[in-house]
């Protein structure tokens, strides 16, 4: 034990030492979050909104005056046709785009009911949501103006809402839960790798080798810190985007840091798979990022939607831990879902990680070849 | 020692900040002379080699190499100079040929003579057979041999050694100085650094560094009569020592 | 009992034989060097008695342990130095020893009269990374983390190597005053001057061992009479040497050529010889042979064996 402990210490005196590495464990998930914290604005002011008015009758006139005069909007211009409305995009001030069917008036004044669509462009989509959200809002209201209270759960007019491209409104929230997957694969597996990789690039591995540490506790010692590091990092990223984003866990918190736990310990274990096959820590970081660090981004759906990804991709990704992390996550802290909706996800890292730490103990060599 | 200088430093001083690397040497180096440059690690071998070779200006001082100014004209000094050493000289993955072709463009030589260049070093060599054959297939001292010769090709007036035959088997490094004695009877200057103190028995004078000084200049003959020794080893250890101690 | 005990002992790496039928011993208390070039196997060798390597062919035992079978017990009992000083280079002094001394479960304490004449050199400095420190400074800090544990056998693979010649002329002054702890050294070194610094030594090339014995038998072991001669043009001199009909060899050696001849006798006629090939200013005289005299011979015979 005390060997351990030894071990252990020397770990954090190799990281507290180098000031680079510090920065990077922890500026890196710091800085992401506070500068998407700064670029995603909770609230609009003349966000440009263009009309296409089909209908012409008093109605949406009104509601196209209330809209615009609400001081969050800004009339960009009328639009008379549909294929105007990527064109309109394109030119970057408009936002959204109102329209008002052909029907629009005469299906209200039959049927008391009309549809209205809300066309935003997802590309940025918090924006989006917001400008919708303050659209609807503005219906509501209207809606309340000319029925009566009384009506207005079913709605006279109805807002319908649709997104130009990124259609299915990946929204900057889910930006955090895919901080955290790539931080914790970075730290975990690429700095445990190198970690290792060092000592035998350093002739240090063969000391240690032939000294009564045991592998275990050679293992052991090289991931207790950086396990230590990574928990509190998780903790740190999920304090900074509650404070910033207003994004409370919405599930249960002891849920997401065991899951996080686990996917943690999945990472170590790689790292270490990866430090047995590389002899120097450029090897170590080369396998690392073409092994895990783009995987990540590209394949778990961190960036790009599984769903829309092409069948090859998908297939290759079902081999990409942090996919099953990314909505394990996704599902505690944004739906707020329990261990019903993502007990499948689990026992994949779960059995995924008893894989790596046996193929590593194994391969962790108690001699030079 | 007598012909044309082909080194000649005067009052050579280089400073980082406030820490004197070289201070103010003086010495020169003749034409085919086999000239050993001796220090400890940090002793400003490696300053004052790089102003030699035109990698880096002194603070002050005269530093003529091959004919050129070392402040004003490095890019001469690098034409006229070859550079060789023990561990990092040629691509382990390219094979003889490869090398000595990179190299000679390296040098800007023109196809035709880097051709020629090659023959003759291949057969001087008896290297024919080993043309297509990559360097990490050589043994170790066929690969000194080459590469001491690929420092060679674009006839350099001065060849600089950084411990040429350290750590390798007694009877290449005679051959290997053989080769050298050979390059410098025909007029090459060869300038050797090395704190391999048997390297210097093989020179025709030693300098020894210490602290960014010059302490001694002699021929090894000279210096292990001066200093009572048997061998350039203990000249360096009777000098170098009381010095370490003081400190 | 023998401390090392190797038995015809072989290791290939794919078609390269690395070591070739190796069978030598070490005795308790002896420094026992292991003097070659590199790439003739010295390392391989050195990782097989740590047991960090297994050998293809052969058998050794290290301390009465065998080196396959007894590692765990064996990896207690050795202190090792490997070629690249093992030293964590962002630890400062005090940490790397202390961190050693805990991983081979003991303190620095305990010891200490172990390291003291090493660690008094660098123990002013305990507070500096290792990094900051000179070769000679790595190197006895490196010795004193590879003595902590106070190991029956201490196995140093090149401690010498890039070491200016003061700290190398120190280091073996150190190693010196081991004997009296009965700590058996294991070392090796491309330097041939290093041999003499040794109790036995074993002359090593291309796998396999070319003598053992004590290094002035080794010395003494050369077969033929040497002379050597001088000349102040050395590269005439060696052409015209090798020409003369009545040489055996000639290598040079620093400023003078070591020459031998048939008969182990010369005459008149060489100077005649040398001075019709225009050199008139040669010396020789008779001189006694070396370690590297010895290995040149006995690397001549391997050759044409």
């Amino acid at each position: 034990m005390k060997r351990f402990l030894a071990f252990v210490k020397k770990e954090f005196l190799h990281i507290f030492r180098d000031i680079r590495t510090l920065i990077i464990i922890f500026g890196i998930p710091v800085a992401q979050i506070l500068i998407f914290g700064f670029v995603v604005r909770t609230d609009i002011k003349n966000a440009g909104v263009a009309i296409m008015d089909l209908s012409q009758d008093d109605v949406s006139r009104k509601l196209t005056d209330k809209i615009i005069s609400s001081g969050f909007f800004l009339n960009t211009g009328y639009l008379s046709n549909y294929t105007e409305i990527e064109t309109e995009f394109r030119k970057g001030n408009t936002r959204a785009v109102l329209i008002f069917g052909k029907d629009f008036g005469r299906n209200l004044t039959r049927e008391g009911k009309a549809v209205m669509s809300i066309i935003a462009d997802g590309s940025d989509p918090n924006a989006a949501t917001l400008i919708t959200n303050y659209t609807m809002a503005i219906v509501r209201d209207f809606n309340i103006d000319i029925a009566g209270p009384a009506l207005s759960g079913s709605g006279v007019i109805v807002p319908e809402v649709k997104m130009f491209y990124n259609p299915n409104l990946q929204s900057h929230f889910t930006f955090v839960p895919g901080v955290i997957t790539l931080i914790l694969i970075l730290i975990c597996a690429l700095m445990t790798s190198v970690t290792i990789s060092r000592e035998k690039e350093f002739g240090t591995m063969e000391v240690l080798l032939v000294s009564p540490l045991r592998p275990v506790q050679i293992i052991l010692g090289k991931v207790t810190p950086y396990f230590l590091l990574s928990f509190i990092n998780v903790i740190l990223i999920l304090l900074l985007s509650w404070i910033v984003f207003d994004l409370p866990v919405k599930g249960s918190l002891v849920l997401l840091l065991a899951e996080t736990m686990l996917y943690i310990l999945m990472s170590l274990s790689l790292g270490i798979l990866i430090s047995t096959i590389s002899d120097t820590m450029q090897q170590a970081i080369f396998i690392s990022f073409l092994g895990l660090m783009l995987p990540t981004i590209i394949l778990s759906g961190f960036i790009f939607p599984i769903e829309n990804m092409h069948q090859v991709y998908n297939l290759v990704s079902m081999i990409v831990p942090p996919r099953y992390f990314i909505v394990i996550i996704k599902n505690i802290m944004i739906k707020g879902t329990g261990l019903m909706f993502v007990w499948k996800e689990t026992l994949i890292l779960l059995l995924m990680t008893i894989f790596f730490i046996s193929v590593s103990i194994r391969k962790f060599r108690l001699r030079l070849e | 020692m007598t012909g044309n200088r082909v080194i000649s430093v005067r009052n050579l001083v280089k400073k980082f900040g406030s820490f004197t690397a070289n201070d103010n040497l003086n010495f020169d180096v003749y034409e085919g002379e086999i000239f050993g440059f001796l220090g400890a690690n940090g002793a400003g071998k490696t300053t004052a080699l790089r102003i030699l070779s035109g990698l880096s200006a002194p603070t002050s001082g005269e530093v003529m190499v091959a004919g050129y100014d070392a402040t004003k004209e490095s890019e001469m000094i690098k034409r006229n100079i070859g550079y060789m050493c023990q561990k990092f000289s040629l691509y382990e993955d390219l094979t003889v040929r490869e090398n000595i072709m990179l190299y000679g463009g390296i040098y800007g030589m023109s196809r035709q003579l880097i051709r020629e260049q090659e023959q003759k070093l291949l057969n001087r060599l008896n290297f024919n057979e080993f043309r297509n054959r990559v360097i990490s297939d050589l043994p170790l001292g066929l690969r000194q041999k080459l590469a001491f010769s690929v420092a060679l090709l674009h006839q350099p007036k001065i060849i600089f050694l950084d411990e040429p035959t350290g750590g390798v088997d007694p009877i290449t490094r005679r051959q290997f100085w053989e080769m050298i004695y050979e390059t410098a009877s025909a007029g090459i200057t060869i300038f050797v650094t090395t704190h391999y103190m048997d390297e210097a028995e093989y020179c025709d004078r030693v300098c020894i560094m210490n602290e960014g000084r010059i302490v001694a200049l002699d021929t090894p003959e000279n210096l292990k009569k001066q200093y009572n020794a048997l061998n350039v080893e203990e000249v360096f250890i009777k000098i170098a020592r009381p010095l370490k101690e003081t400190v | 009992m023998k401390i090392i005990d190797s038995w015809r002992i072989g290791k290939k790496y794919g078609e390269v034989q690395a070591l070739d039928d190796l069978t030598f011993s070490v005795n308790e208390s002896e420094i026992f060097g292991f003097i070659g070039p590199d790439g003739a196997g010295k390392t391989t060798l050195f990782r097989i008695i740590t047991t960090l390597l297994l050998p293809d062919e052969g058998k050794m035992r290290v301390l009465g342990v065998d080196v396959v079978r007894g590692f765990k017990e064996l990896r207690r009992k050795t202190g090792y130095m490997p070629g690249r000083f093992s030293l964590y280079n962002d630890l400062t002094v005090q940490e790397n020893l202390e961190f050693y001394a805990t991983v081979f479960g003991t303190t620095v304490k305990e010891n200490y009269d172990l390291i003291a004449d090493i660690y008094s050199h660098i123990e002013p400095f305990r507070k500096r990374l290792a990094g900051k420190l000179s070769g000679g400074m790595k190197q006895k800090l490196a010795l004193s983390c590879a003595l902590i544990h106070k190991p029956s056998l201490l196995v140093l693979d090149e401690p010498t190597t890039g070491i200016d010649a003061v700290s190398r002329s120190e280091f073996w002054d150190l190693l010196g005053k081991l004997r009296k702890h009965r700590i058996t050294v294991v070392v090796s070194t491309p330097y041939m001057d290093e041999a003499m610094r040794c109790d036995r030594v074993a002359l090593i090339q291309n796998g396999k061992i070319l003598s053992v014995d004590e290094p002035d038998k080794i010395r003494q072991g050369f077969s033929r009479k040497l002379f050597t001669i001088r000349s102040a043009d050395k590269y005439s001199l060696i052409t015209a040497v090798r020409k003369y009909p009545g040489t055996l060899t000639a290598y040079p050696f620093g400023e003078t050529v070591h020459i031998t001849f048939s008969g182990d006798l010369y005459d008149d006629s060489l100077f005649r010889y040398l001075e019709g090939m225009g050199i008139k200013d040669a010396v020789i005289s008779e001189a006694e042979a070396g370690i590297e005299d010895r290995f040149l011979e006995l690397m001549e015979k391997g050759a044409t064996a």
